[in-house]
């Protein structure tokens, strides 16, 4: 199966870490991601608090240019890493076939331009693809280095899995655990892993959002989470560009790494930590979790 | 944030703007407006609930009573992250998310927008170089932003921006689509 891929603007800034690992080890499973040509940004909650038709026509470009660049006649899967990026472009696939005031508008727009949307693209958080279509049994079929023992915290964030997705729990979503889980680690059980951590309130509003991700922080903390896993740049950014906000306002809380799905798959690949981005990090991740990583060297639990 | 509405501020008959109501429903989002049982399941879910001046469940009582200016002046609607809490729970399948969206625009558009706190202006500021470029750059956007609200936040923020460049996340090349041009004409056409 062919895979188009939108990275979104933050995957190529903040979160450069997530598609250095994300390709990595994508192309360790055979499953290649083919980026999409001249996308667009997707609009995010940001271009709808301005204008509807606007919003939906600026997503709905990137569905046009999937289905032109598919070799496929049918479903174009398009893989999308961000969480606010995969809730925008699905977001328009809805209102394109929910709302005919909006595609009316829309894709004759798209039409003019030589851009067809034919309701043909399944957007695809790379987590449902690993899930449903590589499986965990591939998964774990790459582990080179098992990384038993290892306690890890699933963050899942809200846009992964609502409103729209349907290949995970809106609350209690599994599939990043399981993905985990076929490395070897242990992940841990808590019931914020869908929790808001503020979103693109952080850099705005501190206060509020520095106190969301210390509620979600400490929990994994005190479950003996040793890495907070995420599968969103922005998610991933808020939880760990927050910590030494946190840590001033509360001194007993102790920092915790934060870190892609794929850069901790990447690690069980026995992949070079470089070509997972670690070194971008601001909190490393246990030396237990590197030491070693990509030589061949064995996992160790600290 | 500001005090919760209570007896003292009770409104008069003239406040009210009953056609509000049937407006906001037909905007995306409105679509089961007066299906709402007010049971509060949507406040209760809501994370930002307890820093928001009306919870979501007062904002839909006051759009469906058409007390326009009192929702569209609301912290509320600019303080919603778009988790999706309160639109999963919702028993009466209300789009409490997306109504959200639709009341942002009208204050955008009505220029009612509390001035209060920066997201208005972020939301501008975000769709302005979207138009412009068909890409944002996260260090301009946010630099755009301080400037146009508070440019004191960017002294603050300096040390994180050095970091991020450190780690080799951050750069201020403004990336575009192929034709910017294309892509506006396309915004335009549905405007
Ligand atoms: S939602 Fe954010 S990350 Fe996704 S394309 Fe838009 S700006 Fe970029
Ligand atoms: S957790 Fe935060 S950043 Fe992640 S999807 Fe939710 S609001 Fe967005
Ligand atoms: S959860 Fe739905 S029905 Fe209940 S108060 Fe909120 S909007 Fe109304
Ligand atoms: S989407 Fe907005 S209103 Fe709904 S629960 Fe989340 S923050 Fe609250």
């Amino acid at each position: 199966m062919d895979y188009l891929y939108y990275p979104g603007c933050s995957i190529k800034e903040s979160g450069i870490a997530y598609e250095e690992s994300l390709t990595a080890i994508m192309d360790v499973l055979n499953t290649p991601l083919q980026e999409l040509e001249d996308w667009n940004c997707c609009g995010a909650t940001t271009c709808i608090s301005v204008e509807s038709d606007e919003a939906i026509a600026l997503a709905s470009r990137n569905l046009a240019l999937a289905e032109k660049q598919s070799n496929s006649k049918g479903t174009v899967d398009l893989v999308t890493p961000c969480n606010a990026c995969y809730l925008t472009l699905m977001r328009a696939t809805h209102y394109l076939s929910e709302r005919q005031d909006i595609a009316g508008k829309v894709l004759p727009a798209l039409d003019k331009q030589g851009l067809h949307c034919d309701n043909r693209v399944r957007i695809r958080h790379p987590l449902d693809v690993l899930v449903n279509d590589v499986g965990v049994k591939a998964i774990s079929d790459h582990v080179r280095r098992k990384l038993t023992g290892l306690k890890v915290a699933c963050y899942y964030g809200c846009q992964m899995v609502r409103p729209y997705a349907t290949f995970d729990d809106p609350h209690r979503p599994t599939s990043m655990d399981q993905v985990m889980k076929a490395l070897g680690a242990q992940t841990i059980d808590w019931s914020l892993k869908t929790k808001c951590c503020g979103a693109a309130l952080g850099s705005l509003l501190p206060d509020i959002v520095e106190q969301l991700c210390h509620d979600i922080l400490r929990e994994a903390e005190k479950r003996g989470a040793e890495v907070v896993v995420t599968g969103c740049p922005l998610c991933h950014f808020n939880l760990e560009s927050n910590q030494s906000a946190i840590r001033k306002r509360h001194p007993d809380f102790k920092t915790i790494p934060v870190a892609y799905f794929s850069q901790i798959m990447g690690l069980g690949f026995d992949l070079p930590p470089k070509k997972l981005g670690i070194q971008r990090l601001f909190i490393p991740l246990p030396a237990s979790l590197t030491a070693g990583a990509g030589k061949g060297g064995e996992y160790v639990t600290a | 944030m500001t005090e919760r509405l209570n007896r003292h501020d009770a409104r008069r008959q003239a406040d009210f703007d009953l056609n509000f109501g049937k407006e906001v429903a037909e905007a995306p989002g409105g679509e089961n407006l007066y299906e709402c049982i007010q049971c509060g399941a949507c406040s209760g879910a809501c994370p930002m609930s307890a820093y928001m001046d009306h919870t979501p469940r007062e904002i839909i009582g006051m759009i469906r009573s058409g007390m326009k200016e009192d929702v569209l002046r609301s912290e509320t609607v600019w303080l919603c992250a778009s988790c999706y809490s309160c639109t999963v729970i919702c028993p009466r399948q209300i789009k409490i998310t997306d109504l959200m969206y639709s009341l942002r625009q009208r204050a955008l558009k009505d220029n009612t927008y509390p001035k209060r706190i920066p997201l208005p202006v972020m939301a501008r500021d975000f769709y302005k170089m979207v138009h412009r470029h068909g890409r944002t750059n996260e260090g301009r956007l946010m630099t755009n932003v301080y400037l146009h609200t508070n440019p004191f936040d960017l002294i603050r923020q300096t040390p994180l921006a050095l970091k991020l460049w450190r780690h080799g996340r951050m750069h201020l090349r403004q990336e575009s689509v192929e034709k910017p041009s294309e892509l506006r004409d396309l915004m335009q056409s549905v405007k």
